[in-house]
């Protein structure tokens, strides 16, 4: 499905502040694969993922999509392929625009944008089915100002919007960490429930080494721009936080981490 | 009086389609645009030119609209495409199009006083006065292109436009080349000052290279007056007040000259103004904070 070949990628080349954030890093995924990816700060986690979906453009190193050469299209482009979620819940939403318009936009992803209704009736009931799924009422509310969501909602809808017109890859960016932590369960619990649901294929990036071994079939670990573990199927289910943090340190080579991701 | 205040409405219905488009680029894509203080001359250069050399008026109008979409792509071009921040790209159209009215007109300014123009026709169509023919001319142009407006904002274009202004990068994620949509917002918006810019020259009988000074803080001040006392409930209800907001500040204008302030004075009074409502929202939250601290001391005490 996803396939990764010799990807690098440098910050700021030739200056001093100069960082390799991808270093060579290859990784393929098989279809309905769910990843999750953990790290500690700056390990690579987040950069692989925007250069996936085209924020960033790599130096060196190829990927392909379901055969197609990604790589060099624009970032808009490959949206038609993707569905994204992001760290910070005010990032997926169109703040002023209410919440069916959101999800109408969602709904276009990858089709071309003509002069007809942006919003139709059809549509709308559709919405209202899907925002139910939710469990969070905003089915009542879909002609309300996206900026009048809290962040768990605005996130959910960020969620909903992205596997709305399925996508051949879902790319989570740590989309929990920002909020508290009940919410938190909640977003990842209805990430879960879609993915498995919809065998969607799907990477999450995760500060969290306890959501990253409760959910997803395979994980994976990076350190400086490489990913130094990847663990599969009935391995992983085994994997507690211990080992995970025993693996890091001597793989790595460095002392672990940060409480957060112990904690969090 | 009466006399006056017909002007000043009559005026404020033709820069309404300028505050229209303003509300385009400033509200709804998020961009403070100054190509508008070229664009809105621009169209009155072309109305000038092709109505003083036998030109249809009307066929002026529709002439002065498409230039100012020009102005507007090729801002939008130096802001999308070579990355140029926006407010610059606006002030080196705008610069550019100082030149490019010049050559338009031929001259500094051009008369029109006893050529037909539009309101001259629809005014011996219908015998109506000059003033009354402005009112009905502009009144029903700025109707139409709200409900226009309207219109396209709702359709799948406009929405995404409208996003755009709001979260470029939710935009992207969701498929659209957000360099496209700033780009239509941008003409669109051009494409409106220019016209309004048409209809201005027309009613005034004279076109003038300096006319677009302040056009853009004038536009701000009718917008804002236009938000503040007409609401901003529906997408509707929010272009309609760009229209009273005009008008009001129009108004406002022929009414501090008439109680004596220096007509040289008035780009200061204008400025001021803007100013001190575009801080509203400062002074609020100052007042808020103001207030807590002196709950907090009251709550100590």
């Amino acid at each position: 499905m996803l396939k990764v070949t010799g990807l690098n990628k440098v910050f700021n080349p030739g200056t001093i502040n100069e960082k390799t954030a991808l270093d060579d890093v290859s990784l393929y995924l098989k279809p309905g694969d769910f990843v999750t990816v953990i790290g500690g700060n700056g390990a690579g986690k987040s950069t692989l993922l925007n250069c996936i979906a085209g924020v960033y453009r790599q130096e060196k190193g190829s990927i392909e999509l379901d055969g197609l050469r990604i790589d060099n299209l624009p970032e808009h482009k490959r949206a038609k392929y993707l569905g994204r979620v992001f760290q910070d819940p005010l990032m997926g939403t169109a703040a002023d625009m209410e919440i069916q318009e959101n999800l109408a936009l969602a709904l276009r992803r990858g089709t071309f944008r003509s002069l007809s209704w942006g919003v139709t009736a059809k549509e709308k009931i559709e919405f209202r089915k899907q925002l139910a799924s939710l469990g969070l009422g905003l089915e009542d509310r879909m002609s309300v100002k996206v900026r009048l969501l809290s962040g768990g909602q605005r996130q959910a809808l960020t969620l909903l919007m992205a596997i709305l017109n399925t996508p051949k890859l879902l790319l989570l960016d740590e989309h929990t960490a920002a909020l508290d932590p009940k919410t938190a369960r909640k977003v990842l619990e209805l990430s879960d429930r879609f993915i498995s649901s919809m065998s969607l294929t799907c990477m999450m990036v995760t500060h969290n080494m306890r959501d990253a071994i409760a959910v997803g079939n395979r994980l994976i670990m990076m350190s400086q721009g490489k990913i130094i573990l990847d663990v599969n199927g009935e391995e992983k289910k085994k994997l507690t936080v211990e080992q995970l943090i025993r693996m890091f340190s001597s793989r790595a080579g460095e002392e672990i981490i940060n409480d957060r991701m112990v904690l969090g | 009086m009466e006399q006056i205040l017909l002007g000043a409405v009559s005026l404020g219905l033709l820069w309404s389609i300028m505050t229209l488009g303003v509300y385009i680029s400033y509200r709804v894509l998020d961009v403070a645009d100054l190509t508008v203080e070229g664009s809105i001359t621009l169209g009155a250069s072309v109305c000038a030119r092709m109505i003083s050399t036998g030109g249809d008026p009307f066929l002026a109008l529709l002439v002065a609209f498409f230039g100012g979409m020009a102005a507007g792509l090729a801002t939008g071009l130096l802001h999308t495409k070579l990355r140029i921040p926006a407010l610059l790209s606006g002030i080196l159209t705008m610069i550019a199009l100082y030149s490019i009215n010049l050559r338009v007109m031929g001259m500094a300014n051009v008369s029109l006083l006893r050529m037909t123009t539009a309101y001259s026709i629809l005014g011996s169509l219908l015998g109506l006065s000059k003033t009354v023919s402005v009112i009905l001319l502009g009144g029903l142009m700025a109707l139409a292109i709200v409900f226009t407006l309207y219109w396209f904002f709702g359709t799948e274009i406009g929405s995404a436009i409208r996003a755009t202004g709001n979260n470029p990068r939710m935009v992207r994620a969701q498929g659209v080349n957000t360099d496209s949509t700033i780009l239509i917002g941008l003409m669109l918006a051009n494409g409106l000052v220019a016209l309004s810019g048409g209809l201005i020259a027309q009613s005034q009988n004279y076109a003038d290279v300096q006319m677009g000074t302040g056009a853009i803080v004038i536009g701000l001040a009718s917008l804002i007056i236009g938000e503040v006392l007409f609401g901003k409930r529906s997408f509707l209800s929010r272009l309609l007040s760009m229209l009273f907001g005009a008008m009001t500040y129009r108004v406002i204008i022929a009414l501090v000259l008439r109680l004596g302030m220096p007509a040289d004075d008035l780009k200061l009074f204008t400025a001021l103004t803007v100013a001190l409502a575009l801080s509203l929202p400062r002074f609020k939250d100052l007042r808020d904070t103001l207030k807590v601290s002196m709950n907090g001391r009251k709550s100590h005490a």
